[in-house]
């Protein structure tokens, strides 16, 4: 395993938003084929993790670096990134109205596909391409005829997502509370797509506060993020022992307290 | 339905940095033509209405008409209400006629001076039998007169007359003088009597009964000298069960003072005819600090006259340095339907208040008002609109949907619905709504790989899309790169 190439590198990071920071010192390396859970409670930082790898503009990088196969991705504009072959799925989608969902998808499509070298898919190839990742998904066709998101449930929002991912066909997926809000049926749908999509060459980087995804979907690492740092990683089996046991141990034993995480500098 | 909540609280602003190079895109139609020109001095008076008149070789209903204007004009203020601020305008510093010298009307194109063909082709208006336009009838206007028609023999065929409006004066005068100032008459409002004094071209439809137009007519109007105001008159009539859809596209060049354009339309739809009027305003709009740009100041108005006649009224208003303008339906016929669809865009220091006015007077009439405002830099953008019901518009129906879409934290946007009604048994429905293109929303776009710029031309333009499906196709296709040219550039 510890052959295959690194996809992700992430050295020391720091971030803010708005002159506070919640990144404080990430270190985390993914390769390809492998999954990795980053769990931890509400405000530990794990979000801001996934936001600030697509590049979103309200965080600022402070220190350290994000490494996406070799190349420091800090200066690349998110659409870039996501050409590059990284895709975040939003904990909550937002909506777009007056957007069409099928173009939208076709546009953001071809847009990877670009940039993959591979040819652009017209009206009709790309319906024909999107037919089977619908089924993956299990999602109406009468959802393309939609505005993007609007008015989507919030499964199907997330269904929507997986859809995107299915067709983006990313190198690291980056799946933020994708099993939040989501019922039974819909988890089992979502999860199905993930590892459908999950193959050698590429990763995923779950991120969840709960176990219950974890059941579905098996992580080779599982990280502990508090206070904007990874504390603590190990194997599946430590997602059941957080399941058990809550998240005040991982604090204690790393020596932080949930109350002013910075005295420990 | 009610009013959709406002901007909501949480959607962070979109970085203004970003929409200031994103909204600084260069005119493109900003090229002056270097022709010789036939300018009678600056000044209006009595002396130079009876001028323009004489020019023109006008009968004499025409010259009364013209001179009652002029004394209403003299008698009356310019309007102030409107939500607009510009100093005052000084009337007697403005050209009222203004030709490209060249002897009379050409009988063909082949004798039309090469440059103002040139123009048209630097337009994407081409007027040569070669390159026209495959179905639109183009009347080209530059300045004050009209330069050529296209496809007027086929029209003809038809029945249909499309042709200058000076053409018009001296081949139909009893058309002209029975519809002139019958739907907007000469004291309507201020900008109108000066209009109606001054006017100098424009174009004339005429479509007889039963006659449904074969393609769709367009007028293309071209402001070129920098100190010259454009007056064009427009009147369409419709005949019983006639239809047709009519076309007008407006540029000028760039020039550092202002120039005024005050034109007036005219629709008549007798029973069962309908008229179908779009519009892609891109006058040029003055610098990113505001210098410059067309006043445009416009009375636009059609009378459905006949029973279930049919008025619709499309506009998509990019340029301007100030539009005031709301093409308006007075619904007179029984069973009548009055149709408005806008989008306004307005960027840097532009602002416009423009909007419709329905005037329900028949029973059962209908109307339908949709307003897209989306305003970007430091503009304003306000709608101005007005339904009445008058009392006898029993079971009369309105509905109105008002969307303002504002981009950066710069921009403004205004609202004023007006609504009157003496019929209890008529319904009017108001709706409305203001967004903001959020980051999140932007965000979510880029990454999906789709770049910053096409991500705010691909909201602007869904948030359009109403509109936009109203207009003719070609025309579709043009108004959604219009709004995208606008709203590009550089992204640093």
């Amino acid at each position: 395993m510890s052959e295959s190439p690194v996809l992700l590198e992430i050295t020391d990071l720091r971030a803010s938003v708005a002159d506070q920071e919640i990144l404080c010192g990430v270190n985390l390396t993914v390769r390809a084929g492998e999954i990795h859970a980053v769990m931890g409670r509400n405000g530990s930082g794990k979000s801001t993790l996934s936001k600030v790898i697509a590049g979103h503009p309200s965080y600022t990088i402070t220190g350290g670096s994000v490494r996406f196969r070799g190349q420091d991705i800090a200066e690349l504009a998110p659409e870039e990134r996501s050409r590059a072959g990284v895709f975040l799925g939003f904990q909550y989608p937002v909506e777009i109205p007056g957007v069409s969902n099928l173009e939208f998808l076709r546009v953001s499509t071809n847009a990877r596909r670009q940039a993959q070298d591979l040819e652009e898919l017209d009206t009709f190839s790309f319906e024909e391409h999107l037919q089977q990742r619908l089924e993956l998904v299990q999602m109406d066709p009468s959802f393309l005829e939609r505005s993007l998101n609007e008015g989507f449930s919030g499964g199907e929002k997330k269904r929507n997502e997986i859809l995107q991912m299915a067709l983006l066909e990313p190198v690291l997926a980056i799946l933020d509370e994708t099993d939040s809000g989501l019922d039974i049926d819909a988890l089992r749908i979502v999860a199905e797509g993930v590892n459908h999509l999950a193959g050698p060459d590429n990763a995923t980087l779950l991120i969840t506060h709960y176990q219950r995804l974890l059941d579905s979907i098996t992580p080779q690492f599982v990280h502990v993020m508090a206070h904007g740092r990874i504390l603590r990683t190990g194997g599946p089996e430590l997602a059941l022992e957080l399941e058990r046991r809550g998240y005040d141990w991982v604090d204690a034993e790393a020596g932080v307290t949930s109350r002013s995480p910075e005295v420990l500098a | 339905m009610s009013a959709t909540p406002p901007v909501n609280a949480l959607d962070a602003p979109v970085a203004s940095s970003n929409v200031s190079d994103l909204v600084s895109q260069p005119y493109r139609y900003g090229f002056v033509t270097d022709i010789e020109t036939e300018k009678i001095a600056k000044g209006l008076s009595e002396e130079v209405v009876r001028l323009i008149s004489a020019k023109k070789k006008e009968p004499q209903f025409l010259l009364d008409f013209r001179l009652r204007a002029f004394r209403q004009w003299q008698r009356m203020a310019e309007p102030d209400w409107a939500a607009l601020g510009y100093p005052p305008i000084d009337y007697q510093d403005i050209v009222y006629y203004a030709a490209p010298k060249q002897e009379q009307k050409k009988a063909s194109l082949d004798e039309v001076d090469p440059k103002l063909l040139e123009t048209f082709d630097k337009l994407g208006i081409p007027l040569s039998e070669q390159k026209r336009l495959s179905n639109v009838a183009v009347d080209a206007v530059f300045d004050s007169v009209s330069i050529a028609t296209t496809y007027k023999e086929q029209l003809a065929e038809h029945g249909v007359i499309f042709c200058s409006f000076s053409e018009a004066v001296e081949e139909h005068p009893e058309l002209i003088e029975r519809y002139l100032g019958s739907v907007v008459p000469i004291a309507d409002n201020y900008f109108a009597a000066l209009n109606s004094a001054v006017f100098s071209d424009g174009s004339f439809v005429f479509i007889p009964k039963g006659v449904t137009c074969p393609m769709d007519l367009s007028t293309y109007f071209r402001i070129n000298s920098g100190d010259t105001g454009q007056f064009e008159r427009t009147l369409i009539v419709a005949e019983e069960g006639a239809s047709v859809s009519y076309l007008e596209g407006c540029t000028a060049p760039m020039f550092d003072t202002n120039q005024l354009h005050a034109a007036v339309v005219e629709l008549v739809a007798l029973d069962d005819a309908s008229i179908k009027y779009s519009t892609v305003q891109n006058w040029y709009a003055g610098d990113e600090n505001g210098k410059g740009g067309i006043y445009n100041f416009v009375t636009k108005r059609g009378i459905c006259k006949g029973a279930r006649s049919h008025i619709s009224w499309t506009q998509v208003e990019t340029g301007s340095a100030i539009t005031w303008k709301y093409p308006s339906c007075v619904l007179a016929g029984a069973d009548s339907v009055g149709e408005f669809y806008s989008v306004a865009l307005t960027n840097n220091c532009q602002q416009a208040d423009t909007g419709t006015k329905m005037v329900h007077v028949g029973p059962r009439s209908r109307s339908t008002i949709v307003s897209k405002g989306i305003s970007a830099g430091r503009s304003a953008n306000s709608y101005r609109g007005l339904v009445q019901m008058g009392a006898k518009a029993i079971g009369a129906r309105n509905y109105s949907q008002c969307d303002s879409m504002l981009i950066g934290d710069q921009a403004a946007a205004n609202t004023y619905p007006y609504i009157r009604s003496q019929q209890p048994q008529a319904t009017v429905e108001h709706e409305a709504s203001t967004c903001r293109i959020s980051e999140d929303q932007l965000f979510y776009l880029q990454s999906r790989g789709i770049a910053f710029e096409e991500a705010v031309s691909m909201m602007v333009s869904g948030f359009c899309r109403d509109v936009f499906n109203q207009l003719p196709l070609e025309f579709a296709a043009e108004a959604d790169k219009l709004l995208a040219l606008k709203l590009e550039g550089s992204v640093g």
